[in-house]
């Protein structure tokens, strides 16, 4: 397992520095002086400094090395500050990921909870009017763009019915957990309907293969119980290449985390980015998509890892 | 014989299968019937609508769906089913002509990497590797934001960011193909590397483009959509679906006029669903060994 991690470890890294050479050669192209970045707009500052900023900067030498020094930055936390206000990008990204966070946290786990319940349901009914029904569901789910569900589920569930709250992260004055998950739920459901859709898929495709097998039939022959056979023979095992959809939509999950904070005008870091967006804010906007990316590689590393643990075959290919 | 108490495992039988297979080649039918209405409503709006998609009327200002105007106006008294239609019109524009540019991009690139291997298959497929790995949704906003709105802008977008399945398809088939012993005949017969590429190996991957062309375009209407409904897509006047949806963003519209967005989202949801059925039926008939 040891160098099965490394391995995996070793290989993002180039990913990682990849995506940041991108990141910096966008920022290249962005409108504006570079400098104007790390300086807070409420300092007014001469063209003698400017000239010496540039220098201490090393705004004025050529373009890879200029790299250089923004991923030493990048890597001390020092992202520049915004253009909006002058707050300093690192910081304001930190205060703005908890609720992010928990947001897909939130939606990943029901969507994994609930995904794959429906699989089994629809592999073990397999068939049936309620396997078909599911399976068109599913098909609903995964072209419908999380944006378009997450205003008609404000529309149907928070304007209409008065179920949830119409967006924010909690009531003022108010505050705590429970409050604040009564703000979670609706944006959360919204943004598991994906997950739900491509991993009921998956689960019940991956169980009706497993469903098959010999060891599974001489345990039904054994006698034990269908939930036993379903739960320990043959869930366990489709559930192998389930993981691997869990990790590939990590980034489908933020993109609907984006969207979703936007419309339940939820305080995360997805709003921070459209913000920054609406503003031309590109200090903002950069700090955000390397932060995003970088969240992204590391839920893949992640699957990568628990890939590994769950199935031992893939270590040693 | 075997008897069991406890609730058998459905038997697959032939009858079953053909049933299953059945239902699936009906919703491919189902869904491209349900895309050709699309485009043909779409199509022949302009003839149908009888009002222009940018007239402004203010006398008619936020109208419930009434028989003059079939579907209501939006705030500044368009006719909503006018706009719904044209917008149409441009996202599936969008859709089509960007999925023309990832399968250009992709098929170039594939096959240059399924055919010749070795250090060019490595090269680019470790690219492939790297875009792949981008959070593309994150990358695509970044990029509307840096180049700026518009049509083309948003066509070009979308096409760049959608070519490394494309690309992975058809370097896969060619990896097969290569193989084959009518490959080896052409290279017998004295038949030069493009001859044999154009001629002989890349036809085969018809198939896969056919498949990736269908779902590449649902994609690209979903990306569409959401840049435009962000304002980072295509602009006002010209309306979009994704753009359309933009007025829901203010809730007094999201809660009281849901005239005003819910025709185009219903549309991107039929147009995608349509073309994923299309796509998955086109997929089990083209290839009945791949799964799912």
């Amino acid at each position: 397992m040891g160098l099965y991690a490394l391995r995996r470890i070793l290989i993002s890294i180039p990913i990682l520095l990849a995506i940041t050479a991108i990141i910096f050669t966008m920022l290249q192209f962005t409108p504006g002086d570079p400098l104007d970045a790390y300086i807070p707009p409420d300092q007014v500052i001469s063209a003698e400094q400017r000239t010496l900023l540039k220098q201490q900067l090393g705004l004025d030498k050529p373009a890879p090395v200029q790299y250089l020094i923004w991923l030493e930055h990048a890597v001390h936390g020092d992202l520049g500050y915004r253009i909006k206000n002058g707050q300093p990008v690192g910081l304001e990204l930190l205060r703005r990921l908890p609720p992010t966070l928990l947001l897909m946290g939130a939606g990943m786990g029901l969507g994994i909870v609930l995904g794959i319940f429906f699989g089994v349901v629809a592999a073990v009914r397999r068939y049936t009017a309620l396997d078909n029904g599911l399976t068109l569901l599913a098909f609903l789910g995964i072209s419908t763009p999380p944006f378009l569900a997450g205003l008609l589920g404000l529309y149907i569930f928070a304007l209409k019915l008065h179920w949830f709250p119409a967006g924010g992260f909690e009531t003022p004055g108010q505050g705590g957990v429970l409050d604040i998950a009564r703000h979670l739920i609706l944006p959360a459901l919204i943004l598991s309907l994906l997950y739900v859709a491509v991993l009921m898929r998956y689960t019940r495709s991956s169980m009706l293969e497993v469903i098959h097998q010999d060891y599974v039939r001489t345990a039904s022959a054994k006698g034990v119980a269908t939930v036993r056979v379903i739960g320990k023979h043959v869930l366990r095992n489709a559930l192998i290449p389930v993981v691997t959809v869990i990790g590939a939509n990590i980034a489908n999950l933020i993109g609907g985390a984006v969207f979703l904070e936007s419309i339940f005008s939820w305080p995360g870091t997805g709003q921070l980015y459209l913000d920054a967006i609406d503003a031309r804010d590109y200090p903002m906007i950069m700090g955000t998509t390397l932060i995003l990316a970088a969240t992204i590689l590391l839920a893949n590393l992640i699957t990568d890892l628990m890939y590994g643990l769950i199935d031992p075959r893939i270590r040693y290919t | 014989m075997m008897t069991t108490t406890t609730a058998p495992p459905a038997v697959r039988t032939p009858a079953r299968l053909a049933g299953a297979r059945f239902l699936r080649h009906r919703l491919a039918v189902l869904g491209l019937v349900l895309l050709l209405l699309i485009i043909l409503l779409v199509v022949l709006g302009p003839l149908i609508c009888r009002f222009p998609p940018d007239q402004i009327d203010l006398l008619a200002r936020s109208q419930a769906p009434n028989p003059v105007h079939w579907l209501g106006t939006d705030q500044t008294g368009r006719d909503i089913f006018a706009r719904t239609l044209s917008a149409g019109r441009i996202s599936l524009l969008v859709g089509v002509l960007s999925t023309l540019i990832s399968v250009v991009v992709g098929t170039v690139l594939g096959a240059l990497a399924g055919y010749f291997g070795g250090w060019v298959d490595n090269l680019i497929m470790r690219f492939v590797d790297i875009v792949m790995t981008f959070p593309s949704i994150i990358v695509l906003l970044t990029l509307a934001a840096i180049v700026g709105p518009g049509i083309d802008k948003t066509i070009l977008i979308i096409g760049l960011l959608s070519w490394p399945l494309a690309c992975r398809l058809v370097r896969a088939k060619l990896l097969s193909v290569r193989e084959l012993e009518f490959i080896t005949a052409a290279n017998a017969l004295g038949a030069s590397d493009q001859r044999i590429l154009l001629r002989h190996a890349l036809p085969n991957v018809i198939d896969v483009l056919v498949v990736f062309v269908s779902l590449g375009v649902a994609n690209a209407v979903l990306l569409e959509a959401g840049l435009s409904f962000l304002g980072l897509g295509v602009q006002p006047p010209q309306a979009s679906w994704g753009n359309l949806l933009t007025a829901a963003r203010e809730i007094n519209v999201l809660e009281s006029a849901p005239w005003q967005w819910m025709p185009a989202g219903a549309l991107i949801v039929l147009t995608v669903l349509a073309t994923n059925f299309l796509g998955d039926g086109l997929r089990d008939a083209l290839d009945p060994k791949a799964k799912h």
